[in-house]
């Protein structure tokens, strides 16, 4: 015998675990138990594998691997006794879950189990079955347990009905098979299996629409007529709780008549009755009771409305509201969010007590509430509640803050009625709570001073009060500094006074006091600090009187070891003290920031991609941007004139899409953008990387020396690209001399800037159904900007409908499509698609073109779809 | 549904964890470290409710044992308590007024009675005598196989004499 196994009994390893007084005492204990067990393992020890198995639980309870142990349980479960198959169950659901490949050696002794005798060795089966089954072994066990729905025993049925509950959620294709049986267990006296039973046709109607048919023709009288006689039944001592008969069992009618009135007036109506007994007879001084009231208050608002019911069950909510016990308040709440939907005006009269949730001592309850007040509120009641909340804040728990500031400022956003009644709440809100407010809020706070023009002053002089007092609020002074670098001299003039405001007096060196305080204090961060040195170079330029105690300030942050800052430093000393007669053009007043691009932005409709490609060179050269730009328009815009349909105009329409605004200056830089997005998107879109483009010619050429459309384009083609060294920009004009004097095409040698080179057509794609040519020119003027027409045709004899082209290019080159010519494509080469595609190459004349491209089209309504790699484009392009 | 079912002691030990719900091993642990921290600090007048990861997780807490129970966000959190307390008084009529020692020690007894009670993270049986009855059933066979087994070995051991 194995000089181990003979060791510890079970007892005495938790006993001896249970001593160790250190975490490391307790790994060697464990160590030494997992060593004998795995001892045990290896010599097939039987005697002790009963104790070995549970041993190995208690150790996975502690948190240590047992996966050596999995094995063991399923040899357990193998083994004929009853004992060993209960311990190996066991360790079956505690050591493995159902995404473990070993499970799947498992259901051959689970279906034979199924099968045994003994109903409590099949209670085992069913109870590992309906807690860790997989969609594989639902699907090969569901026969077995659908009989078994109609075993003799109760106590299997009830497993089973669980059990197929676990089935049909893996795999609810199989839910169908089951709406006979369950329907039956529907009519069982047994409360655990009606329990079960009803619980399953919850389970089926949610997963199938023709079991919620089913049930709701054949099952709502006998569901309804079950909940009253339970309802109006007598004593039962071996299901009562707090005096109600198992509540459990009417919680579950509940739910199922739920499920079945949702949505039908006809099966609602044939509820209200016993709903309404529900709701009015059942006790509501224990917890049982108020879990009936609470699941029947939620069936009567999701049915069918009748007027009466929901007045009833508001009321209800209204009686828990004020109920002493914090779970009952909770579930108040929760069922208010859900009834606010259906009856908004009742749950507003209950504002004042929810209010008073937000600043309950509980976290779960406030965290409730302040959502129900988020939906309570409109624009009748904002100024109140946003009061109340506001009050609220400043004596807050700090870690309910952040919650509570984000749904304030959302709120204010939401409802403001007028712009100086928002920004006394944004600037409460900054004094209270200023660093819990995100980025994104206090930046539209800025966006929103600006577009009032008539209040500038007045935000400027209540931030500078604001910040004497709470001047601790970073975000606050961000937004102080700000306003104050823009809007200085109107807060010494006292410009823009409105009658309501207290009468204030600040000198230009109050203000810059301001700035200063803030740049010095010990905890600004790098932004902090970066928008004070731009409000100060403002102000220098505002108060021309503190310029030189500006500069000596600005001085002082010339040697900062931040890089952002030492540069702003010095730039800024620099306009301060040697450009005095540029120094007020350059820091005049920020133009008034657009709203609606922010907000837009703000939305999520734009994403991060904007701002870079916005920030990305524009690939061409500062001063000739200007010149072409116009006639380049006019012939972009010419194209998308051509084009068919007018839905999909180009650059524009993406770009209304993306909510980009337009600055007037520079119409090309926003074409180029415009195609970049729709690259980015196309890219995304096939999610391919980048491919070298120096690797075409490892790549097998697309176009075979077998074709059979031998014109001198392909031949030359042919020719050229064997011998296309990487990217010379010497080859194109031979190879397209060449060309065209095969060709006949006469070039024009005099201008070759304006017209370029010309280039050969390519085969482009061609397949045993398919086959896309390109043709290629260049716009005058752009080199690196190639427009390609594609033409499509279609080799078999069957037409091909809503054929889509896409491709993708790698980064380094920006791809624009026009829409197509058409979408059906005719049979045998009748006619053919033609789209047009911009492609802009960054590395002009280093890389050449390279594109991915997918086909996609209908044939016989059955969709078809190609893919291929284009990398035979001329060289040059 | 259940997703899961927790026991905690006030130290943070687990003493008993069922998944009906799919969670890895390492999401287990974090599971229970997450949850540890969020309900054993809470006071005992707040109520049994913690939101959690967009479910709701409804605790009780018995002497020194903490039982926890996972939910989706729409469930019934008062029938969760009822079911806890179910769960508990089967226990206690199991062990004779149930202590945190009974249930490491006879841990494996503890999951019996839960198995009888719950799968599929769905109630079974409302009534506890009925539970009692077939586990009472269940260890009978479990004493049964224990005499037979020691009987034979007694008469092998007779016999081999």
């Amino acid at each position: 015998m194995n000089p181990f196994s003979s060791g510890t009994r079970l007892r005495d390893m938790i006993r001896s675990i249970r001593a160790c007084k250190t975490a490391a005492e307790e790994r060697a204990v464990v160590r030494k138990e997992c060593a004998a067990i795995r001892a045990a393992i290896s010599e097939n020890d039987q005697d002790y594998r009963h104790r070995n198995l549970a041993k190995l639980m208690f150790i996975h309870m502690l948190g240590y691997p047992t996966h050596f142990g999995q094995m063991e349980c399923l040899k357990s479960i193998a083994s004929p006794g009853f004992p060993e198959k209960r311990i190996g169950y066991l360790g079956l659901m505690l050591l493995l879950d159902e995404r473990q490949e070993v499970l799947m050696l498992v259901t051959n002794s689970i279906k034979q189990d199924l099968n045994h005798t003994n109903q409590y060795i099949v209670g085992l089966a069913l109870c590992a079955l309906g807690n860790i089954c997989s969609a594989e072994m639902a699907r090969d066990l569901a026969p077995e347990v659908e009989r078994l729905l109609q075993f003799r025993d109760p106590n299997i049925r009830k497993k089973a009905a669980l059990c197929t509950i676990r089935i049909i959620r893996k795999v609810p294709d199989l839910a169908e098979n089951f709406i006979n049986s369950a329907a039956s267990l529907l009519k069982e006296k047994h409360h655990g299996v009606l329990l079960t039973g009803v619980q399953l046709c919850t389970d089926l109607c949610k997963i199938s629409s023709e079991a919620l048919e089913y049930f709701r023709k054949k099952c709502t009288e006998g569901v309804v007529k079950v909940l009253k006689d339970l309802a109006n039944s007598p004593y039962a001592p071996e299901y009562d709780i707090a005096g109600i008969t198992d509540p459990f069992l009417h919680i579950r009618l509940l739910k199922f008549l739920r499920v079945l009135g949702q949505g039908d007036v006809d099966t609602s109506d044939c509820m209200n009755d016993i709903l309404a007994q529900v709701a009015t007879k059942t006790e509501s001084n224990k917890n049982a009771g108020n879990a009936i009231l609470y699941e029947c208050v939620a069936t009567i608002m999701s049915i069918e409305d009748n007027g009466g019911l929901r007045v009833l069950a508001i009321n209800i909510l209204g009686r828990f509201l004020s109920n002493r016990d914090n779970n009952i308040r909770y579930v108040a709440l929760n069922m208010l969010m859900r009834a606010i939907t259906v009856d908004s005006q009742a749950v507003q009269r209950h504002r004042a007590t929810i209010l008073e949730c937000v600043k309950d001592s509980d976290a779960s309850i406030r965290k409730r509430a302040l959502e129900l007040v988020y939906l309570l509120v409109n624009e009748s009641n904002v100024k109140p509640l946003t009061k109340e909340l506001i009050d609220y804040l400043e004596v807050s728990e700090p870690e309910f803050r952040g919650d509570l500031t984000a749904k304030i400022c959302s709120i204010v956003e939401k409802f403001s009625p007028e712009k100086i009644w928002y920004i006394d709440q944004m600037l409460k809100v900054l004094s209270e709570a200023g660093n819990y407010v995100k980025d994104d809020v206090w930046h539209a706070l800025i966006v929103v001073i600006t577009n009032a023009s008539n209040l500038h002053g007045y935000a400027v002089r209540s931030l500078y009060r604001l910040v004497q007092t709470a001047g601790d609020q970073e975000i606050l002074v961000r937004v102080a500094v700000w306003c104050i670098g823009e809007y200085g001299d109107m807060l010494v003039n006292n410009t823009g006074f409105l009658d309501m405001e207290e009468p204030i007096t600040v000198t230009e060196s109050d203000a810059v006091d301001v700035v200063e305080t803030a740049i010095k204090r010990h905890s600004s961060d790098l932004t902090s600090r970066a928008m004070c040195l731009v409000a100060l170079l403002k102000l220098s330029s505002r108060f021309p009187s503190c310029s030189v105690r500006i500069n000596n300030i600005i001085v002082q942050y010339k040697g900062s070891l931040v890089l952002e800052l030492q540069q702003r430093a010095l730039e800024f000393g620099a306009i301060v003290d040697k450009h005095r007669n540029i120094r007020s053009t350059l820091v005049e007043r920020m133009p008034v920031l657009d709203e609606a691009t922010y907000s837009g932005r703000r939305a999520g409709s734009v994403p991060a991609v904007v701002s870079t490609s916005q920030g990305a060179p524009i690939n061409l050269p500062n001063g000739v941007a200007k010149t072409t730009s116009a006639p380049l328009v006019d012939l972009l815009d010419l194209s998308s004139d051509d084009v068919p349909v007018p839905s999909s105009s180009g650059g524009d329409f993406l770009q209304d899409l993306l909510g980009v605004d337009l600055s007037p200056s520079s119409s090309q830089t926003d074409t180029n953008q415009a195609q970049k997005r729709g690259t980015d998107v196309l890219l995304d879109l096939l999610s391919i990387g980048t491919p070298p483009a120096q690797s075409n010619s490892s790549i097998p050429d697309m176009v075979s020396p077998s074709q059979d459309s031998k014109s001198a384009i392909n031949v030359l083609e042919q020719l050229s690209s064997p011998s296309a060294p990487a990217g010379g920009v010497s080859t194109p004009p031979g190879s397209s001399s060449m060309m065209d004097l095969l060709d006949g095409f006469a070039p024009n040698p005099s201008k070759p800037e304006n017209n370029g080179p010309a280039y050969p057509s390519i085969v482009a794609f061609e397949s045993s159904t398919l086959k896309v040519t390109f043709n290629f020119s260049k716009q005058p003027g752009n080199q690196q900007t190639t427009i390609i027409e594609a033409n499509f045709s279609n080799k078999t004899f069957d037409a091909y409908t809503d054929f889509i082209f896409q491709a993708a290019v790698p980064k380094f080159l920006q791809l624009h499509l026009d829409p197509a010519s058409s979408n059906t494509l005719p049979a045998s080469g009748n006619g053919s698609i033609s789209q047009k595609l911009r492609i802009t190459n960054s590395q002009h004349s280093k890389k050449s073109l390279v594109m991915r491209i997918r086909i996609g089209y209908k044939l016989n309504s059955k969709d078809m779809s190609e893919e291929g790699q284009i990398n035979n484009f001329p060289h040059g392009l | 549904m259940i997703h899961f079912v927790l026991l905690i002691s006030r130290q943070g030990k687990v003493r008993l964890t069922k998944w009906y719900s799919p969670y890895p091993q390492k999401e287990r642990t974090k599971v229970i470290r997450e949850l540890s921290g969020l309900i054993l600090p809470r006071g005992p007048k707040l109520c049994n409710f913690v939101e959690w990861r967009g479910f709701k997780v409804v605790y009780r807490r018995y002497a020194s044992l903490y039982f926890c129970m996972c939910i989706n966000q729409d469930d019934n959190e008062l029938e969760i308590l009822e079911i806890i307390h179910h769960y508990v008084e089967i226990l206690d009529r199991y062990f004779g007024s149930v202590c945190e020692l009974d249930l490491i020690f006879n841990f494996h007894k503890a999951y019996y009675i839960l198995d009888e009670l719950l799968i599929a993270g769905e109630l079974q049986e409302s009534s506890k005598k009925t539970v009692a009855r077939h586990i009472a059933a269940q260890d009978s066979l479990v004493e049964t196989a224990k005499e037979q087994a020691s009987s034979l070995s007694n008469i092998i051991a007779e016999a081999t004499k």
